[in-house]
């Protein structure tokens, strides 16, 4: 760390924190650095006459650009418009969070208004409005997420098992892409078998070009698609080698193949082209949504997406991001809703950015959560990766929120991982494709991600995905090669996918099919009108959702603390030797010990054997010229009257209390029961030596004099998070022993074998 | 369109393959109910049969627009439109609408002229023809690369 003469030396411990490796951008429209409002943003407007939109936003139709011209031919509907445009602003946005505002009625006042208007009602509300209005705007009731399932070898094996994986932990939606563009067809395949593991019923997809893209989908091979990107200037359009024409033509191919598409739409895509003509991010968007929903196309992939970080990089950007996504299921469209790009390096703004999502929920929660380690995905590292998708788990049993994932058992995972890897071995033999053999297998099912695979290479994946093309195989062979090898549920499940095609019910929107059912917008939608209204997770869903890994339970804690009326391993046994009387040696310190003290309870949270605590009180006690004695209280289990009876019993009016879990007060016989002369609160951090020195300043208290008290440290650990359940669970052992008439009693030592 | 009537709601029907199954099926005119692992494995499943028709979409557009979702039910009625245009057609046409691919709006309205004229294609057509004017009235037909 930099050592800055003159300067307060936090500023250079802040220097170091991850979050100083954020950029953050000054305000500067003339830029296109503008997040809500742009001084070059025209004022909501619309004129029609002779049944034609002749100006919109403040253009006259002959000047309209080719976005102003779809969305004036496409998303206006004439029948709204006069209503809609005349409404106040803010009064839309008081409608958006009335619970008693039905959101169809709010998404038929939409298609009556321009991106402007839009963007003005939407812009006006915070952050915390905003995510209520998602709450009751989203389209499917249930949510649900995506995955990311990429590695950085394109190995196949690794993408089955981590697809397996993707699949239990629950994501609806599975997307890959390539290193290499040509291992298109191997990657495709291989999260297909990945994907037909478990459960299956998932929608997997493979990034790349739109016409191989739809190629594979063709095959069988791929179930949704959503590389549909739209702009929100013609500049920015045109250079992404679009239209929306050409994007809607792109839209109705998909359908027209029973593919399920969604577009990719999200601030500062337009700044990242150089295209921004000076407007705010959010009026760019709300065109590029009055588009999307123009298009027909079901759904968007929107908030940010690859221009999340440049937007997060803005004053209000991430509010801007809540806002756009707003938008989109307020035009009626399933969201994806960004949560992808990692947007920052501080896990701080990480887990903010997440939070309102949850509470909302959202038809995909994230358009890419990374389920493989962070080098491993090929689309760059995501909001959460895999290093940090238990972080998530505990977040939805905290909020008690639908993230749409599921905790995943290690044995349950191992069986996955290893059923996926075989089953593709068969089908790569099944199909002449490749050769696998065993130590390709097994290391790939224990490995967390590809720096530990001994598999295949990009190179080696590139002549399989070139043979599965030039061979014309389809998602047919595939269910044949797995049934053919035993692979009858996995077989199953993937033909289950194909059916879906016949009937194209998943092309609606919001669909996502869950136990081999389809369920959208049109049979699970959305119906938030409050409280107990909406979704709430059922007592199943909820039972998996808070059954994370590592949970603490009464018998575990008992079974590890070393609890129980057995003696453990020790040198020394406490034996009652009748009532505790007044002491009269002036230098006598008394310990009070605990009522399960050694008793029930033996072991500190410090992990020390209580015997050694009390060995080590009494040596500082001796060392400082005191005399100890050992008394036993059952009448109170609280450190304070613990340390309070024990002094007021000692003959020098010093005495110690101590609890089993090791906490332990130096109290004085007149003094008020909370104002101690020491106290170890922190019991899982002290020591031996810290009772020790305890013991030794009792003793030199009796000699009237004022030793430095013994000091803990203490280093900012989370002590409560690493301790308090197994704290709580001890102390009523502790409390449970209390016999409020009890009478002290005395204690002897005797050492075993001595 | 099959000879079946439509019930008053058409959200009834969804999804279509669990609550009118019958009204579905394969270009080669498989059921849902035909589509079983022993029939794919007796070669009785062809690859054309894993898509979809024309009448589904339809279908599936009715069932938007009942739900109120007229632009996604246009959606899949110009996917109707699509179903039965080859491939590479199918690609080369959307090729033909990305900006300064097509000399002149005339090379979009013959093949606008084509697809109305060899698949019946009215809505795409109609789609097409509205990028001509469009793409003509703001210079998109300037060569790109």
């Amino acid at each position: 760390m930099a050592d800055t003469p003159n300067r307060w030396r936090r500023f250079d411990e802040w220097d170091d924190r991850p979050l100083r490796f954020d950029r953050f951008a000054v305000d500067n429209a003339e830029a296109g650095f503008a997040v809500f409002r742009s001084p070059y943003d025209p004022d909501a407007s619309v004129g029609i006459a002779g049944g034609k939109v002749v100006m919109l936003d403040g253009r006259p139709a002959p000047d309209f650009d080719i976005i102003d011209e779809f969305i004036a031919n496409h998303h206006l509907d004439q029948d709204v418009v006069e209503e809609a445009m005349a409404m106040d602003p803010a009064a839309v946005a008081r409608m958006l969070v009335d619970i008693n505002v039905p959101r169809a009625e709010l998404e038929r006042l939409a298609r009556g208004m321009t991106p402007a208007k839009l963007a003005e009602v939407v812009g006006s509300m915070s952050a915390l409005e905003i995510t209520f209005a998602y709450a009751k705007m989203r389209q499917r009731r249930t949510p649900g997420n995506q995955a990311h399932v990429t590695n950085a070898k394109d190995d196949p094996l690794q993408l089955a098992a981590d697809s397996a994986t993707a699949v239990a932990l629950g994501f609806d939606e599975i997307e890959t892409t390539m290193r290499v563009a040509s291992n298109s067809w191997s990657n495709a395949l291989a999260c297909t078998v990945g994907a037909a593991v478990g459960r299956g019923g998932v929608l997997f997809q493979c990034s790349i070009e739109e016409a191989e893209e739809l190629q594979i989908g063709l095959a069988g091979l791929a179930s949704y698609a959503e590389t549909v990107s739209v702009y929100g200037t013609e500049r920015a359009f045109i250079d992404g080698d679009d239209t929306p024409w050409s994007k809607a033509f792109l839209t109705a191919a998909y359908a027209s193949r029973g593919i399920k598409a969604r577009c990719t739409s999200g601030a500062a895509s337009e700044l990242l082209m150089g295209f921004h003509e000076k407007r705010s991010l959010l009026y760019l968007e709300a065109r590029c949504l009055c588009v999307q929903r123009a298009m027909g196309v079901q759904g968007t992939q929107n908030g940010g997406i690859d221009g999340a970080p440049l937007t997060a990089s803005m004053a209000g950007g991430l509010r801007e991001l809540m806002a756009e996504n707003l938008l989109a299921v307020w035009l009626g469209l399933e969201c994806a809703s960004g949560n992808d790009t990692r947007v920052s390096e501080s896990e701080i703004r990480v887990g903010a950015k997440i939070t309102p999502y949850l509470l909302a929920g959202s038809d995909l929660i994230c358009s890419g959560f990374g389920s493989v380690k962070k080098y491993d995905n090929s689309f760059n590292a995501s909001l959460f990766n895999g290093e940090e998708i238990e972080d998530y788990l505990v977040l939805q049993r905290d909020f008690e929120a639908d993230g749409g994932l599921t905790p995943i058992a290690e044995d349950r995972v191992l069986d996955l991982r290893s059923r996926a890897t075989e089953a593709l071995a068969a089908v790569f033999d099944e199909l002449g494709l490749a050769i696998v053999d065993r130590e390709m297998i097994s290391s790939v099912i224990f490995a967390s991600g590809s720096d530990e695979t001994a598999s295949f290479t990009a190179g080696e994946a590139t002549q399989i995905s070139e043979r599965i093309q030039a061979d014309r195989i389809t998602a047919l062979d595939v269910v044949a090669a797995l049934a053919r090898r035993g692979f009858r549920q996995e077989a199953e499940n993937l033909l289950l996918m194909l059916r879906q095609r016949i009937s194209g019910d998943y092309l609606q929107t919001s669909a996502i099919i869950r136990d081999g059912h389809v369920i959208s917008a049109i049979n699970d939608p959305n119906d938030y009108a409050g409280p107990a209204t909406g979704y709430r997770m059922p007592p199943a869903r909820w039972d998996a959702v808070r059954g994370i890994r590592g949970t603490v339970s009464r018998e575990s804690v008992l079974a590890t603390e070393a609890v129980g009326d057995h003696v453990p391993a020790s040198s020394m046994r406490l034996v009652e030797s009748g009532p505790a009387t007044q002491g009269s040696d002036k230098h006598e310190v008394v310990i009070g010990i605990s009522p399960a003290f050694g008793e029930k309870l033996h072991r500190t949270t410090a992990g020390h054997a209580v015997s050694d605590v009390l060995a080590a009180l009494m040596a500082g006690i001796s060392e400082g010229g005191g005399k100890p004695r050992i008394v036993r209280l059952r009448h109170t289990a609280d450190t304070s009257f613990l340390g309070l009876s024990a002094a007021r019993l000692s003959g020098s009016g010093y005495g110690i209390g101590i609890q089993a879990k090791g906490t332990s007060v130096l109290h004085q016989a007149d003094r008020l029961p909370h104002l101690n002369l020491e106290l170890f609160s922190n019991a899982p951090l002290a020591s031996l030596d810290h009772y020790r020195a305890l013991g030794r300043n009792a003793a030199r208290h009796t000699y009237g004099e004022k030793p430095e008290p013994v000091v803990v440290p203490v280093r900012g650990e989370a002590l409560g998070a690493r301790f308090h359940v197994r704290v709580a669970m001890l102390y009523a052992i502790e409390t449970d022993l209390v016999d409020p008439a009890a009478a002290p009693v005395t204690i002897d030592i005797l050492h075993d074998g001595a | 369109m099959t000879a079946m009537t439509s019930p008053a709601n058409p959200l009834d029907l969804y999804p279509v393959a669990e609550k009118a199954p019958d009204r579905v099926q394969t270009p080669n005119g498989l059921k849902l109910t035909d589509l079983t692992v022993e029939a794919v494995l007796a070669g009785k499943v062809k690859r054309e049969d894993i898509a979809i028709t024309p009448q589904a979409l339809m279908l599936q557009a009715e069932i938007a627009r009942a739900a109120g979702r007229e632009a996604l039910a246009r959606n899949f009625e110009r996917a109707a439109d699509l179903v039965r245009v080859p491939q590479d057609l199918l690609l080369d046409t959307y090729e033909l609408l990305r900006p300064g691919r097509a000399v002149g709006a005339d090379a979009l309205r013959a093949r606008a002229a084509e697809l109305r004229r060899d698949f019946g294609a009215e809505r795409v057509a109609d789609l097409i023809e509205e990028a001509a004017a469009t793409y003509e009235r703001r210079g998109l037909f300037a060569k790109r690369f």
